[in-house]
């Protein structure tokens, strides 16, 4: 056995020993040490996971799983929980993408957060958060998975409230984990059930148990429904997706590593963990993921299309390719599942760490609507970018095309229906990325343009982001610093090559596939058709994307259609369902909380005094108490004690 | 002998203290402290000389007292009294170096004092009527502390308190004494108040009688925990008083309450407690929904942390009435967390109101910009309190819903929604206390002093380590449950609910048992 894998605890213990570091002498290291260090622990969590991974590549592939137990955590009963690291090929992939992204996002942060007054509490933070991620992946039970997902969401809302005085954003990062609290519900309850199940909660003594004795399809179909609650409340799915726009109120490198590379992931990664779990259950339970990935896909492509934010575009983004993930787990397609992640991982985080570079350079704006033009001033930042979007597009060959060709392939598998509204997702996502780089970085710049966003639009904004009506400063847009477009520059390249990691065309390069295989424990679904079908769909698959390139060309350059006619305020307000959660919340869910509140107020303590209130009066008539009424109580009780004492003393006779 | 010690060196240094000339004034606190901290330090030495594979009592001491009426003094500790002893030593020097009263500072550290060791007593006493005494010791110290050091409503709330707990007891007393005398008629020996022996003949009273009797220890309990509906003293109780009280109250007190229902409740009335677990773990689901969601709407933050513990006892409650090793376990170690974390909260808001002179919400915006240490205390206690995975409160939540859910599935998920509510009161008072931006009657507020970062250090250390290691207090625990269980199915002739036992299994044996998967695998 190699060695290597021992190493396994090294990954977490890195950015832990930075959160310790920076707690005590965060504020003497200040800007920018603080950053270089805690940019130094991800670095080093990064190399520790290259070492493990290499240790396991020198497994034999069915000798693939580490587990490796450091001390016993909660043994109660016949619950006994460790912590405890699995290392096998899903959990060192996940570690892999997220310490290395992580490691490029915390380098850029460096120059983000630059004259931050809360520069080294940003970076205590950030390493806290890279810690929870990596307990949620490399937890060997469902318990320590649980403690970092709730860490993730922790550290989610601290860092989506950073910039505390603003009311804002405190309201977001409450909303956040307050929503992700409704999904944990689910996890805990699918918990409690997979406890008195199988009398365990460890990976391995679960599958081991459903591979000897098999489970009942019931309570599997229960533990996954309830699994789902709690990803699609981490992953942002119908109807749990609200707090995600919400979310893009922390700063940009936040939003880049938690709310579109890693922590969001976090729902796909547990449903594909739980494979052997998904495989014994009823057959609507992976239909139920697969058309809730859908719908939330779909959805959140039609409103990302009348976004104005270029946060909120990709926020509505992300959660669109969440859902095409979850499309994949839906249909079997679990490695294409995590092929999607990784290469969505790149490109996203390539994409906000953009989109925070202009905003950077546009001191602050965030509104599409004042951009315009900014490729000639921004050129790496806009270079990368458009790298960005032709992956998120599905042009060919760049990351992104690959691995949701090979989602649509295993959609079209599945069912006709299901591919067709997958491709006009994929043909939607194209449009609106196409419409964001336009608005953004070609076309005649708007920066000083005061007309703009104050007619007509304002009636389609929400509160939170509404567009000063006074006329704009006069802009100089600028270039970022190389700590943040040097991490640009390295996403970029992969947003470009990471295609290579699981290409279709024999299963000898299907590199993901081969390397997750033992992880999946043959529970991964097959396609139903040759290399020729698989062929067609390609190509309808790059024509679609094409498609929706040019049809945005078509309305943001050459104004084919009024892009007011397509950007409706339905879909500006995001289908209404935030509002509509709010307005119960604020309504008929207030209400019935003051009803209770009342009610305890007036009718149970309202009792009570009452009943105070008639024995003082009788008391006071009596003229019992003179000196105090709680001294006559007691009197009077221990009296009462004395008497019943003598009563059955005489009567036990004794 | 180290248990009477642990007992009445508070008692002593209350006498100390009364022989004080009035013109050393200064000399109080320190020795107040030093009592408290030497009380302390016995029970900690307890616990490092407790032996954790034993489920039985330890260091017990068994005098005669009143012979004539089977009354002993009979002492002793085992797995499920040990850390709350433990707890209450740990507190009590930290509430009283925390807070510093404003007048009568004498008679206020003569009360403490008295206070601890009524608290010791109850703990540690295996004599129904010792016990008695104690749990009625308590009252009056608890009475004068709220009602001459408190705030404005003070008088209303410490006879509240005061009417409530002795209306419980009162009953509880009846309770009692017609236990031991029916209990002497049916064995035909002497009448004894000894918890042990009453315990071994558990079982002979009439099924009916035993479940009337039970009714009546319930029942004080049930107002001391509080549960619901008999919880309205407590907001007001730990509002008006001063925050050494509240600290305590929450801390320590209402731990009387769930800690009789395990030793009274479950140990003597096996039968009883199992007929009525229904009842009392639905008041406990009750306890814990209701609770969160009036918190939500309080104006007052004490008032909020208050109701807060509403929501948590019933946590306990649900845990003790599964029955089961994780319910019990869970249950007891949540005591323990429920009294770090919400002592730690009533300090901190303490702390705020010594600042700014309110406890409104409305009236405080803003604080973490001028007071950056004391809300990141605030965010991990609170934190703690939400039950955060990593920190205490969640171990303790875990194993109780996980026990309940063995037991009673769906009032268990049911109360897992607790959670949820959790999150959201506490994360909105957080809101409108610390963020926003500070008006000018906060923005000046002086951040913690290091006298305060001292008495929260302990508290923080053990929310960290029994979040991330709480075998050592399991561990210790587990004996005496198992034992407690044991007893309650010999007795009663149940089945604790359980999980079966499963095969064990790993991936190695998965990889053995499954050889051949890695050629279907998956083909493109």
């Amino acid at each position: 056995m190699s060695t290597l894998v021992d190493l396994v605890w090294l990954i977490p213990a890195f950015p832990l020993a930075g959160v310790l570091i920076l707690m005590a002498l965060g504020r003497r290291l200040g800007e920018p040490r603080a950053g270089w260090l805690a940019t130094a622990m991800m670095g080093g969590s990064f190399l520790a996971t290259l070492l493990v991974f290499i240790g396991l590549v020198g497994h034999d592939g069915d000798e693939r799983e580490t587990v490796l137990t450091l001390f016993e955590w909660v043994p109660a009963g016949k619950l006994a929980v460790d912590i405890g690291f699995l290392a096998d090929p899903l959990s060192i992939t996940m570690a892999l993408f997220v310490t290395g992204v992580g490691a490029l996002i915390h380098l850029y942060s460096i120059g983000y957060m630059h004259g931050d007054e809360g520069f080294s509490r940003f970076f205590i933070y950030l390493n806290l958060f890279a810690f929870s991620m990596l307990m949620l992946v490399l937890g060997d039970n469902l318990l320590l998975t649980f403690l970092g997902w709730e860490g993730v969401g922790a550290c989610s809302y601290l860092l989506i409230s950073f910039w505390f005085t603003d009311e804002a954003n405190a309201s977001a990062g409450k909303k956040a984990f307050v929503t992700n609290r409704v999904g944990d519900w689910g996890f805990l309850v699918a918990m409690f059930l997979a406890f008195l199940t199988f009398g365990s909660l460890q990976y391995g003594e679960i599958f081991y148990d459903v591979e000897s004795h098999g489970m009942a399809a019931s309570t599997a179909s229960a533990i996954v429904v309830l699994l789902l609650v709690g990803a699609a409340g981490k992953s942002a799915q119908f109807p749990l997706h609200i707090w995600l726009p919400d979310a893009m109120a922390g700063p940009t490198p936040v939003s880049a590593l938690i709310h579109a590379a890693t922590m969001v992931t976090a729902g796909v990664y547990l449903l594909t963990r739980m494979s052997p779990i998904i495989a014994e259950a009823h057959g609507w339970v992976p239909d139920l993921i697969m058309w809730v990935g859908l719908g939330t896909a779909l959805m959140a492509a039609t409103i990302a299309v009348a976004q104005n934010d270029i946060k909120k575009v990709l926020a509505y983004s992300t959660v669109s390719q969440l859902g095409f993930m979850f499309v994949a787990v839906g249909t079997g397609a679990y490695v294409a599942a995590i092929f999607h992640m990784v290469t969505h991982a790149f490109f996203k985080a390539l994409l906000f760490l953009g989109a925070g570079s202009v905003i950077h350079g546009m001191d602050g704006d965030q509104d599409i609507r004042r951009y315009g033009g900014l490729a000639r001033l921004l050129p790496i930042t806009s270079m990368t970018f458009v790298a960005g979007w032709l992956a998120i597009a599905g042009v060919p060959p760049f990351s992104g095309f690959w691995s949701k060709d090979e989602i649509l392939a295993y959609a079209y598998g599945e069912n006709r229906l299901l591919w067709v509204l997958l491709l006009a997702t994929a043909i939607l996502t194209a449009f609106y990325m196409t419409r964001l780089v336009l608005m953004t970085f070609f076309g005649p710049p708007r920066w000083t343009d005061q007309e703009v966003g104050t007619e007509a639009d304002e009636e389609a904004e929400s509160a939170s982001e509404s567009v000063p009506e006074q006329a704009l400063p006069y802009r100089h847009p600028h270039e970022s610093p190389w700590t943040m477009t040097a991490p640009l520059v390295v996403l970029a390249g992969l947003a470009i090559v990471a295609g290579v990691f699981n290409l279709p065309f024999t299963s000898d390069v299907h590199f993901l596939g081969n390397w997750l295989k033992p992880s999946l424990f043959g529970n991964a679904g097959h396609l139903p058709f040759g290399g020729g079908t698989q062929w067609v769909l390609a190509i309808v698959a790059i024509v679609g994307s094409l498609g929706g390139v040019s049809a945005g060309a078509a309305v943001y350059i050459r104004r084919r259609i009024d892009p007011a006619r397509i950007e409706h305020p339905f879909l500006a307000r995001a289908w209404r369902i935030d509002e509509l959660v709010t307005n119960f919340m604020g309504g008929p869910g207030r209400r019935a909380f003051e009803r209770t509140t009342q009610f305890d107020e007036q009718v149970v303590d309202g009792a009570v005094n009452a009943t105070g209130t008639l024995i003082r009066r009788a008391g006071t008539k009596l003229r019992v108490s003179q000196s105090g009424l709680v001294r006559s109580y007691a009197l009077g009780i221990a009296l009462g004690a004395v008497a019943l004492l003598v009563w059955f003393i005489t009567r036990a006779g004794l | 002998m180290v248990l009477p010690v642990i007992i009445f060196l508070p008692l002593v240094g209350a006498a100390a203290i009364a022989l004080i000339a009035p013109s050393r004034s200064t000399a109080l606190k320190p020795v107040a402290v030093a009592t408290s901290a030497a009380t302390g330090a016995l029970t900690l030495w307890l616990m490092a000389a407790f032996d954790k594979h034993d489920g039985d009592f330890q260091f017990t001491q068994l005098t005669e007292w009143v012979g004539s009426a089977g009354i002993s003094w009979h002492v002793g500790v085992d797995g499920i009294s040990l850390f709350l002893v433990v707890l209450t030593g740990l507190l009590f020097p930290i509430a009283i170096v925390a807070c510093d009263p404003p007048h009568d500072a004498k008679a206020y550290y003569i009360w403490m004092l008295v206070l601890e060791t009524g608290c010791l007593g109850v703990f540690l006493a295996l004599d129904l009527v010792l016990f008695f005494l104690f749990f009625e010791v308590v009252l009056i110290p608890m009475y004068f502390l709220i009602g001459s050091w408190g705030h404005e409503n003070r008088k209303y709330a410490a006879t509240k308190f005061f009417l409530f707990t002795m209306l419980g007891s009162a009953l509880m007393l009846v309770g009692m004494l017609v236990l031991a005398l029916l209990t002497a008629r049916e064995t035909g020996n002497a009448v004894t108040f000894n918890l042990l022996e009453l315990a071994n003949s558990a079982g002979e009273l009439p099924t009916i009688t035993a479940r009337w009797i039970f009714l009546s220890f319930a029942l004080a309990f049930a107002v001391k925990v509080p549960m619901f509906p008999v919880h309205t003293w407590l907001p007001d109780a730990h509002t008006e008083a001063p925050t050494a009280g509240s600290v305590i109250l929450a801390g320590v007190l209402l731990k009387l309450g769930t800690y009789g229902l395990v030793r009274f409740g479950l140990y003597l009335f096996p039968e009883a407690s199992r007929y009525f677990a229904p009842l009392l773990f639905t008041l406990g689901v009750i306890g814990i929904l209701y609770g969160a969601v009036v918190a939500t709407m309080q104006r007052d933050l004490k008032r909020l942390v208050a109701y807060s513990s509403v929501a948590h006892l019933g946590f306990i409650v649900l845990g003790i009435f599964s029955i089961n090793t994780e319910g019990i376990e869970g249950g007891l170690l949540q005591m323990v967390n429920h009294g770090l974390s919400t002592g730690a909260l009533f300090l901190l808001v303490g702390f705020i109101y010594e600042r700014r002179h309110t406890r409104q919400i409305s009236e405080m915006i803003g604080l973490q910009k001028a007071a950056p240490v004391l809300a990141a205390v605030f965010t991990v206690v609170m934190l703690s309190s939400v039950g955060l995975p990593g920190l205490n409160g969640f171990v303790g939540e875990f194993l109780i819903l996980a026990g309940a859910f063995v037991a009673h599935r769906w009032w268990a998920v049911v109360a897992a929604a607790g959670v949820i509510l959790a999150a959201l009161y506490l994360l909105w008072a957080y809101q409108r206390v610390f963020h926003g931006t500070p008006d000018d009657a906060n923005r000046s507020m002086p951040d913690l002093n290091w006298q305060e970062k001292l008495v929260m250090a302990p508290l923080v250390g053990l929310i960290v380590f029994l979040g991330v290691y709480p075998k050592p207090v399991i561990e210790r625990m587990e004996p005496a449950v198992n034992a407690l269980i044991e007893h309650m199915e010999e007795v009663e002739g149940f089945e604790s609910p359980t999980v079966d036992d499963r095969p064990e299994g790993s991936f190695e044996e998965l990889r053995t048992l499954k050889a051949d998967y890695g050629d279907e695998g998956e083909g493109h």
